[in-house]
């Protein structure tokens, strides 16, 4: 059983139509902390030890939120740049976090054709992610492929319902250890490979 | 009446209210219910305990319904009165009007002459404001549509009052002896005149009392507030309800409509909450005194020689009432459980009736033994009223199952605000303005009469009261707010305020303004969790442009300053259990300012707790060498 933290930034969630309901699948899943960081430090004032004693609690690490400037929001940045401390999480002596898996659930407000090269956007979503990839796998994290809903502006009621119950699934799958995550590591990204990599569940003991 | 004797009346009715009402209560049949059975116990024909003079008892008590209507009054804007005038002329005109048909035709048919019978029909065509108001705000029902649905047509009821009484007469068989002496027997200032003379005063009358409550009460109220003498209030408010009730009496209008009148010019002052509070208790000791005397007023003699006929007249009246209620409850699109409600709650005779009786008797209209008879059914119907209720609760509304309920959301009468904010100085009237700016409007009470009166001109809905009072904090609505915000400037009132409110008032959220540390600490140990230092944000402010000003980066002293406050309010939770013993509180007073001073100093010493090590990562500067330079 993995530990799962949902790490869960959105500056404006009560204007947010797809990712509020995507963070109600999960919010009181089992085996999950959910921490929406919007709401526990308005004022930016990230209280290092208390992040830093979740992320040694917790195996799982999910970023949540939406992809402004094809980036993170503000805070989850001000997060990243004082939790992760050099001698905790990465340098010779950071290994607080080696071995962990992280996963970004994103919501772009661009279509799926504008990612892609000669697209709108000239890159995909895994190049643009690079950065963020790059900071945990520094971490001696396994970042796995994002989980992505495109198009979140266009998006119809029943396609929100159905991309937030695959994320439920997703991370219910990934807390109980059904899913291949070495195939899951060659997929461009989780959301649309979701049925091929994820395990009957197990017999219950 | 003597002195000895007042209070042996007094220690009757008390002890009889005393001993039944919570017996009543206690048995799910309501206040109203216990007063009447009291009155019975207590009446000729029980223990015989009051006896002719129960009738001025009554007479007296009748002055509840006036406190009642006036009350009622003051919760309705007059927007809402106006909003609500579809129901009141089409329910109400239609309820009068149908039931007085249904009724006069009953009488023909048992044989009254057409004129008595017309007469009896509108008398006994209305219901009973006093039972009716009371059984419904006991039940919380008052604003679902049923209860709006009855509320409209009992305030007909009293308006048609005013035209029954001048169509009567009438009726009166042609050259009846005795009308001479019932005008005078009756006089008003009215008497005499003729009927549009009689109209123009009224209207006067009405007109006055607007003026009044809009130009003339606000300054004298003020006046008194500014005395600080609760008495002095109360004295006041209950003068302004017999003073009116009086003017209208004068001029031939229904006292409770005349008050229920003052209460919507009212309705918007800033007085309100405190006239609510203190007229309240004499409402219900007067309402309570009213349901006694109907209850002793029974005359079981005369039902025991004609039960059958009486409970029969009983049965009839009720069944006829309930039917055409119920048609007009379907012709106004009510719900089935709303209708049911709204029906069984009017099927019985008024107060009024009374008074109509004896003035038709007095006018020859009715004669005396079918008066007699017609108040016996009358005041049976009423002592029915909180059974049939009962009957529709318990019995009907059950096998409903899940109809459409009216939810008392979409009530008509002012919902009250979910924040009540005590004290609206600087300090609560920045949080009111917030929340305001945000859709939230907050039940303001501040007791600077001066400043109430300002903010009332700038449009703000502002209540002149003492916040840490019980029955003003009920009637601004604490039973069903959310938040209570403590912005008083006096600490100690702050205190009483938190004591009262944890007490009567667990569900409120408490959100205390504290002036200084000790007064944090007090609120802390009385158990509030959101203690609010009025000074530290500002100070805190300030200190961070005075950093900037003396060259420090504006963000670093910004993360300085929050780093300052958390360390601090860490520091005010853990000193306040230590305050009581003061070598150990400067002790450890001392060792927290020291703590923080290093905190805030780690940056550039070496050791201690550092802060915001991810920017400034001195690790990483010795791991890479002297890579710094490049970064310069």
């Amino acid at each position: 059983m993995q530990r799962v933290l949902i790490v869960f930034a959105h500056p404006a969630l009560e204007k947010s139509r797809v990712n509020r309901r995507l963070a109600a699948a999960v919010e009181n899943l089992s085996g999950t902390t959910f921490h929406d960081l919007y709401e526990a430090y308005p004022d930016f004032d990230v209280d290092v030890q208390r992040e830093q004693a979740l992320l040694e609690e917790h195996d799982l690490l999910v970023l949540q939120h939406p992809f402004f400037w094809y980036s993170i929001p503000p805070l989850l940045k001000q997060w990243i740049d004082l939790v992760l401390e050099h001698g905790w999480a990465y340098g010779p002596e950071g290994r607080a976090l080696v071995g962990k898996l992280v996963l970004s659930v994103i919501s772009t407000g661009g279509r799926e054709d504008a990612y892609q090269h000669g697209g709108h956007n000239r890159f995909t979503m895994r190049e643009l992610l690079a950065p963020i990839e790059q900071t945990f796998v520094l971490c001696g994290m396994t970042y796995l492929p994002p989980f992505v809903a495109h198009g979140a502006l266009g998006m119809t009621s029943k396609g929100i319902e159905a991309h937030a119950r695959n994320y439920r699934r997703a991370i219910e799958a990934l807390r109980d250890g059904r899913i291949d995550l070495e195939a899951a590591a060659r997929a461009p990204r989780l959301d649309l490979a979701l049925n091929e990599l994820i395990a009957a569940p197990a017999d219950p003991p | 009446m003597h002195g000895a004797d007042f209070f042996y009346q007094a220690l009757v009715y008390l002890t009889a209210a005393v001993v039944s009402v919570p017996v009543a209560k206690r048995l799910g049949l309501g206040s109203v219910l216990g007063y009447l059975l009291a009155g019975v116990a207590i009446g000729p024909f029980a223990l015989g305990l009051v006896g002719e003079d129960g009738q001025d008892v009554l007479h007296f008590a009748e002055f509840g319904v006036v406190l009642m209507l006036f009350l009622i009054g003051l919760e309705l804007e007059p927007s809402r009165v106006w909003r609500m005038r579809g129901p009141i002329l089409g329910l109400g005109g239609l309820q009068v009007g149908a039931t007085t048909g249904v009724l006069a035709a009953i009488g023909l048919a048992l044989g009254l002459d057409g004129r008595v019978a017309l007469a009896v029909g509108v008398t006994l065509a209305l219901s009973s404001t006093a039972i009716v108001l009371q059984t419904l705000a006991e039940k919380d029902l008052l604003r679902t549509h049923g209860g709006q649905s009855s509320f409209a047509v009992l305030l007909f009821q009293d308006i048609a009052v005013i035209p029954i009484l001048a169509l009567l007469p009438l009726l009166a068989i042609a050259g009846a002896a005795g009308h001479g002496d019932a005008a005078e027997q009756d006089h008003t200032w009215v008497t005499g005149l003729p009927g549009w003379a009689e109209t123009l005063v009224v209207l006067a009358a009405v007109l006055g009392i607007i003026l009044a409550g809009r130009f003339l009460l606000q300054p004298a109220f003020r006046a008194i507030a500014r005395t600080g003498l609760r008495e002095l209030f109360t004295a006041a408010s209950l003068l302004l309800v017999i003073a009116t009730a009086i003017l209208m009496t004068k001029v031939g209008v229904s006292p409770a409509l005349g008050t229920f009148l003052a209460g919507v010019v009212l309705a918007r002052s800033e007085y309100r909450h405190e006239l609510e509070s203190n007229i309240d208790p004499f409402k219900g000791l007067l309402l309570g005194l009213f349901f006694i005397s109907i209850g002793a007023s029974i005359d079981f003699a005369l039902i025991g020689g004609d039960p059958g006929g009486i409970l029969g007249l009983m049965v009839a009246l009720i069944v006829a009432k309930l039917l055409v209620l119920l048609a007009l409850g379907r012709v106004f699109k009510l719900s089935l459980d709303q209708n049911l409600l709204f029906a069984f709650s009017l099927a019985q005779g008024g107060e009024f009736a009374f008074v109509l009786l004896s003035f038709a008797v007095r006018y020859d209209v009715v004669e005396q033994p079918l008066a007699g008879t017609l108040i016996a059914v009358v005041a049976l119907t009423m002592a029915a009223t909180p059974v049939l209720m009962l009957i529709n609760e318990k019995i009907l509304q059950p096998r409903l199952g899940t109809l459409e309920r009216e939810g008392r959301e979409t009530d008509a009468i002012e919902e009250q605000g979910k924040v009540i904010i005590a004290g609206f100085g600087s300090f609560g009237a920045i949080v009111g303005r917030l929340l305001r700016a945000n859709g939230v409007e907050a039940t303001v009470l501040d007791l600077d009469s001066d400043r109430v009166d300002l903010l009332r001109k700038l449009g703000l809905k502002v209540f002149y009261g003492d916040a840490s009072r019980l029955d003003l904090l009920h009637a601004a609505g604490a039973d069903n707010a959310k938040l209570i915000v403590l912005a008083l400037d006096n600490p100690e009132k702050n205190r009483e305020l938190v004591a009262t409110v944890q007490k009567h008032f667990p569900q409120l959220t408490i959100l205390a303004r504290a002036p200084g540390r000790p007064a944090a600490y007090e609120l802390i140990e009385a158990g509030v969790e959101h203690v609010f230092r009025d000074k530290l944000d500002s100070a805190l402010k300030l200190g961070v442009e005075a950093l900037h000003l003396l060259g420090f980066r504006r963000h670093h002293a910004y993360r300085a300053a929050q780093t300052f406050r958390r360390h601090d309010e860490k520091a005010v939770r853990d000193l306040a259990a230590m305050r009581h013993d003061k070598a150990l509180y400067l002790g450890a007073a001392r060792q927290r300012i020291e703590d923080l001073e290093k905190l805030l100093r780690g940056d550039l010493a070496d050791g201690g707790e550092l802060r915001d090590v991810g920017w400034d990562p001195e690790s990483l500067r010795r791991e890479y060498g002297s890579g710094s330079a490049d970064a310069e």
